[in-house]
Parts: structure tokens; C-alpha cells; sequence
């Protein structure tokens, strides 16, 4: 099996360990993983800015580096959501058509392709899970506590099969951070609220790591962490994953 | 309505001023959404009636025209006055020429959000008509002078202190008495004398039913009833989208209303009015006011499904902070944010912006409306329409071409160097707003791009 591994710009930058153990995972799972070198962005920051009209160069280009592989997968909800909800191109729809189906984003690739029951995994820590609202909301990656419907997560299903790996509870299961994209500056008086009472519940609960399927929401938290002088570290759900 | 320059990101800077009450407003609100899980936990049946629900609506909104007349025609059978107005200035003139012909220069009001769309209070009062709000929330903004912050909970910015206060000096209450039981019995027999003297009585409209040419108005107060029940003239107000076909239909809209707005299993009141009694006629005025234009628009019609209960903004992580207020329009929250822009987009061109796209009120909706995925789409729109700053179009334009390009992406030889420069959460410079309250992400030696590459090498 062939997959491409999407790697958003600044988890490429900021967070190479995200990106390393989600490489190294997929390969323990003998996964024949490449990363397309010219790659860039999936156009998101545009298009939620409302500039989607911007993102037919973005689309070309993601379409050119991923279209011979069988899967294309990315250590991120966000920017598979983007994907799979607005990569067209009206001079090959067809193979946007089939990309848009078969990007993945880590955990649910683990768990519905890949079909990992086991994990060799350790993890000697209390974690608390941040659901961020594209895996969640948008590809259901977990169940919504909004819904009248049977509770599921696939990440946590995964994080299960982690050994020593006390997962919390939180107060609020699936409150958004505030991160929003361009929203954590252009609004930035709520967005920086809305973070500091998300990592509130985690302390709360005496998280030692907040975990997530998302960089950019935990980078947003760690940036709160960090300014609190807070001993908390956030971890991309990918490097417990990949923990021995 | 609100008059304000400011927009939502600094109406919300403000209100974020004082933690402490952005905690309170949030816990309140989140402590009504929890009642709402609890309560809606208890029917498995639930997805189902949002489904069927949004079917509904669906089909009323397809068949609009024809409901519409249905209705008409079987409440003018029944003896109701139906009036038409185009907009919210046509409403207001034919509610004041109604009450010129009964000579009535003072009127009692139930809780109607439309008659907030339209600035009737404040149109009315230039014309010499005193309105009193009969909802207590209501009553109590309109003694503050101010808007409600909510569509259902209208004064759940204020703390109990604060309508302790308000009402020693306007009902005469002791000072400093903030026990509620208390202010609410105050509040009841302020309004019995208003009921018992107001000769007209204008109330809002829940649904309104194209079969029988009756409407439905619910109330926790009974406030409608006791106005439209004492006065001599009734006068209905409602937006065109407010109809369902067929009686048989309520008990589904009935039984999602409340149980999504507070986590009630049913108002406590729902008052149905369909005949007028002798000497006492009933008005009811269909108003469009930006409607049929939002019917027109293929990608936002969805959002007239609404049913007013005001769940999105229980459940939305940003309107609980940053209050209603923020909002500038008549109805806050991610419902208004859909809603507003298509009656002024200049106005309103912030308000799609003031989301993270969470989701969360589009899961509440009692009849899924697509709400998030709207604010996205009324993005698009407001930048097609040339509604953005010039200099945020000119970076984007950089932006893309930038990212379209591999070349140009890695031409610095740091690709990185792109994202610093440009991404703007990332944009490292202190004068980034990220900065207030975050410290930034700190770049590790290598990129992944660059192990990756070494690890091939
Ligand atoms: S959009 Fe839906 S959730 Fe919001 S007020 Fe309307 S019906 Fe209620």
C-alpha cells in the first residue's frame, strides 16, 4: 500500500516530531509511505478566510503530488476536512473526486483502514484528549455530545491500546479552543478565553499532556500553557501512538 | 436596535474586559445547554423528530406561496384580519394605523423578535405610542434601555443584583433586594396593572398553521395570553417563514422548541388563537422584511427553517463569550451571524467572521439547519462582494501564489520562511495579537522537510 503523507506547513516548521511519528507509525505498520516534496498547503487559510476562489493553484498542485498514491494521509483533521469538503478542479474533476475520497487523517486511517487493534505503545502519563472540531465534527472522528446517538472515538480507541496511559475525563467533552484559523487573531480577546478555559478543564483534571489530532489547536493551548508558565506539555496524539 | 461602529471583535474586546462576568455568562449559558442534553437524552426518538422537523420545514419553504394564501385564506374565514407587509416600515405603519383606529395610544407587548427586527418599541415612541414589554426578561432590558442579548432569554446578561437595582428605581422595589422570588412577584404586579389598563395587545407568533388558519404562541409566562385575552384588539405579528402545514405538525415543533431553548419538555404555555371573540378583532400581519430575498439566495434559504429557539447560541463557545450584545442586530449569536448579512451586508459583514467553525450549533439545531457551513459560505460571498480590507485581499492574493508554486514556496531556501512571514497566527513579530496572551511556537532546529530529506539521503 502506497500513501502519501501531507504534512501542514507549519507542522513541518514547528512540530517535525508530529510529523516523524506519524511517518514511523505508518511504517511499523508496513505502510510504504512518501512524502511529495513539493508540496505546500491544502489552501485552508484562504478559504476559511472566505477566499476559496483563491485556492485553484493549491488545488492543482495537491492534486499533482498525491494523485498516484492509494491513500493520502495527514496528522490532521483540519486540513483533511478542508480537502475532502472543497478540493475541486474543473479541468480534472475526476481525479479530485477520488482524492477527496481517499485522504485520511491519522487516526481514523489507523482505525478504519488499516484496522489496528493493537498498539505497541506505552505511555506512562495522564493525558487529557482534546477533541478539535474538524476531526470531530467534521470527518466524526468521535461521537458529538450534541447528538442523541451511541458514543464512539477513534482516537481514543487508540489511545486505549496505549499501555500505562491514564486518559482523564474532562468537564466539557468536546468544547472548541478557540483557534479558529485566522479567528485566534482576528478575534483574539475570545479566541485566547476560549483557550485558557479549555486548558483549564485539562488541569483540572490533572492532565500532564493534552493530546490531540490537531497541531494548530494545540499549539494554540501551548502558546496559553507556555505564557501561564505552566509544566503542561501538549502532544500531537501521533507521537503517543508511536511512544515505546 | 443596537447603533454601533464598533464591530464584533471589539464589541466582544470589551466585553471581555471583566473575566469574571464572561465566566458567569458562560457557565449560565452552558448550564442551560447541559439541561438541554439531559433533557433531550431522555428520547431516543429525538434525531428522528429533527429530521422529520427539518423535512417539514423544507417543504414549507419549497411551497411557500401556496401555504401562505392557505393560510390566508382559512384565517380570513375565520374571521382574523390578515395584513401583508413588505418590510419592517410597513409593519410598523400598519400596527400604528391599527392602533389609531382603536384610539389606543399605549399597548402591551409579548415577547416577539420580529417586532425587534423591525424597531417597532422605538417607532412607535416617536409616533406617541408608550409599548410595555410583558416578558420579563423583556421588561427588564426595556427598563435598562437596552436591546435583549438573546432571543429567548433576553436579559441573561444581566446578574440578579443588577434587576434588583433596575427595579428599585423603576418599580419602586427596597434597594439593594436581589432575592429573585422576590423581584419576580414585584415584576408580576407592576404587569397585572399594565395588563388590566392596556387596550391593545400585540404579541409574536410561534407557528402559524396554512390548514386551519389558526397560530400558535408559546410563552413560560402566560404574558401573551393575558394581553391579547384583556385588551380589546389582538394584533399578530409574524415572519412568513413561521407557517407548517398541517395541525398535525405541531406536536413535532412542539415537542423540539423548548426542550432545545431551556431543556423544558414543553412551554407552559401554548396558546392557540384561531377565532376572534365578538367586539374583539384579531390582526395578524405576514411580514416578508428580507425574507423571500433569503428564500432567493440558494445557499443561505436554509436558514429560515429557524424556529427562534435559541440553542446555537446556548451551545456557541464564542457567543457565550462574548455576549449578545456583540452582535450589533436584533438576533445574536450563529443564527444572527446567517441572518444579518442578508438584510445589510455591509453592516453585518463581520459577523460571519465572529465563529471558529466549530459545528456545535448546527448539531443543537432543532431543524439541522446547516448554520456553520453557512457562515462559511457567507464568507465567500462577503469577499466576492468586495466587503474585506483591501490590504487582507492583496495577502491573500501573495498567499495563494505562493502556495500555488513549489518554486516559490522553497525559494528563500527555508520554506519556512514563507509560513513566519505570512501565516498570520504564526507572523512573528510582537505586534501579532497572537502575542497578547500567547507565547509563540518555538522553531526547532531542523523541519521535517529537512530530516526527511536527510533520512533519504
Ligand atoms: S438556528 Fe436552529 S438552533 Fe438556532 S435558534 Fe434557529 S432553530 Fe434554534
Amino acid at each position: 500500500m502506497k500513501v502519501g503523507l501531507f504534512i501542514p506547513c507549519y507542522v513541518d516548521q514547528f512540530y517535525p516530531n508530529a510529523a516523524i511519528a506519524t511517518l514511523q507509525l505508518l511504517e511499523k505498520f508496513g505502510v510504504e509511505v512518501t512524502y511529495p516534496l513539493s508540496q505546500t498547503c491544502c489552501g485552508q487559510p484562504m478559504a476559511n478566510s472566505g477566499y476559496e476562489h483563491l485556492t485553484k493553484g493549491c488545488n492543482e498542485l495537491f492534486i499533482k503530488n498525491f494523485e498516484s498514491f492509494d491513500y493520502i494521509v495527514a496528522p490532521s483533521g483540519s486540513c483533511v476536512l478542508h480537502v475532502r469538503e472543497h478540493l475541486h478542479d474543473a479541468a480534472n474533476e475526476e481525479a479530485a473526486t477520488v482524492l477527496r475520497h481517499k485522504v485520511y487523517e491519522l487516526t481514523s486511517f489507523l482505525t478504519d483502514i488499516l484496522q489496528v487493534k493493537e498498539l505497541n505503545a506505552r505511555f506512562p502519563h495522564r493525558v487529557g484528549m482534546h477533541q478539535s472540531c474538524h476531526g470531530q465534527r467534521g470527518l466524526k472522528l468521535s461521537q458529538m455530545s450534541e447528538l442523541v446517538a451511541e458514543p464512539f472515538s477513534k482516537p481514543g480507541s487508540l489511545l486505549k491500546m496505549v499501555k500505562d496511559l491514564d486518559l482523564i475525563e474532562l468537564g466539557r467533552t468536546d468544547e472548541c479552543c478557540g483557534f479558529g484559523g485566522t479567528f485566534c487573531v482576528t478575534e483574539e480577546a475570545v479566541s485566547a478565553k476560549m483557550g485558557k478555559d479549555r486548558v483549564a478543564d485539562h488541569l483540572h483534571h490533572g492532565a500532564e499532556y493534552i493530546t490531540g489530532v490537531d497541531m494548530s489547536c494545540l499549539m494554540h493551548m501551548e502558546g496559553i500553557l507556555k505564557r501561564a508558565g505552566s509544566k503542561v506539555k501538549v502532544i500531537h496524539i501521533a507521537e503517543i501512538l508511536n511512544a515505546e | 436596535m443596537h447603533e454601533s461602529t464598533k464591530d464584533h471583535a471589539a464589541l466582544a474586546a470589551l466585553f471581555n474586559k471583566d473575566e469574571e462576568r464572561v465566566n458567569w455568562h458562560d457557565e449560565t449559558l452552558w448550564w442551560i445547554r447541559q439541561k438541554r442534553d439531559k433533557n433531550v437524552h431522555q428520547l431516543p426518538e429525538w434525531e428522528a423528530l429533527r429530521e422529520a422537523a427539518s423535512q417539514i420545514k423544507f417543504n414549507v419553504l419549497s411551497n411557500l406561496h401556496d401555504y401562505l394564501l392557505q393560510f390566508e385564506k382559512n384565517a380570513t374565514a375565520n374571521g382574523v384580519q390578515v395584513h401583508w407587509a413588505a418590510d419592517a416600515k410597513e409593519h410598523n405603519e400598519i400596527v400604528h394605523r391599527l392602533l389609531q383606529e382603536h384610539k389606543v395610544d399605549r399597548m402591551v407587548k409579548s415577547k416577539s423578535m420580529l417586532t425587534e427586527e423591525c424597531g417597532l418599541n422605538e417607532y412607535l415612541a416617536e409616533q406617541g405610542v408608550e409599548v410595555i414589554d410583558s416578558d420579563l426578561g423583556e421588561r427588564i432590558v426595556q427598563l435598562a434601555k437596552e436591546p435583549p442579548s438573546h432571543i429567548v432569554l433576553p436579559c441573561i446578561h444581566k446578574k440578579k443584583e443588577e434587576i434588583g437595582d433596575l427595579f428599585h428605581q423603576y418599580l419602586g422595589t427596597p434597594a439593594n433586594v436581589a432575592d429573585p422570588q422576590f423581584l419576580t412577584e414585584a415584576a408580576r404586579q407592576h404587569l397585572r396593572d399594565v395588563f388590566l389598563t392596556r387596550r391593545a395587545a400585540l404579541t409574536g407568533v410561534n407557528f402559524a398553521v396554512a390548514e386551519t388558519g389558526e397560530f400558535v404562541v408559546c410563552t413560560n409566562e402566560g404574558n401573551a395570553d393575558m394581553g391579547a385575552h384583556l385588551a380589546d384588539v389582538h394584533i399578530a405579528s409574524m415572519g412568513i417563514e413561521k407557517l407548517i402545514p398541517e395541525r398535525k405538525h405541531l406536536g413535532i415543533f412542539l415537542r423540539l422548541l423548548t426542550r432545545s431553548a431551556t431543556g423544558q419538555p414543553i412551554t407552559t404555555y401554548s396558546s392557540h388563537f384561531k377565532k376572534p371573540r365578538k367586539e374583539t378583532p384579531i390582526h395578524i400581519i405576514l411580514v416578508d422584511n428580507g425574507r423571500s430575498v433569503q428564500l432567493g439566495r440558494k445557499e443561505f434559504r436554509n436558514s429560515l427553517k429557524c424556529i427562534r429557539c435559541g440553542a446555537c447560541m446556548n451551545t456557541c463557545p464564542v457567543y457565550r463569550r462574548s455576549g449578545g450584545h456583540s452582535y450589533h442586530t436584533a438576533v445574536a449569536g450563529p443564527i444572527g451571524s446567517i441572518l444579518a448579512p442578508n438584510l445589510d451586508m455591509k453592516k453585518y459583514k463581520d459577523l460571519p467572521f465572529a465563529s471558529t467553525l466549530c459545528g456545535s450549533c448546527s448539531n443543537v439545531c432543532p431543524v439541522k439547519i446547516d448554520i456553520h457551513d453557512q457562515l462559511y459560505k457567507w464568507r465567500q460571498e462577503l469577499v466576492k462582494e468586495g466587503y474585506t480590507p483591501a490590504a487582507k485581499t492583496i495577502s491573500m492574493k501573495l498567499m495563494a501564489q505562493t502556495l500555488s508554486s513549489p518554486t516559490l514556496y522553497n525559494a528563500a531556501g527555508k520554506s519556512g520562511r514563507f509560513v513566519l512571514k505570512h501565516v498570520p497566527f504564526l507572523v512573528n513579530n510582537k505586534l501579532n495579537p497572537w502575542y497578547k496572551e500567547r507565547e509563540m511556537p518555538e522553531a526547532p532546529k531542523e523541519s521535517f522537510r529537512e530530516w526527511y530529506k536527510r533520512r533519504d539521503a
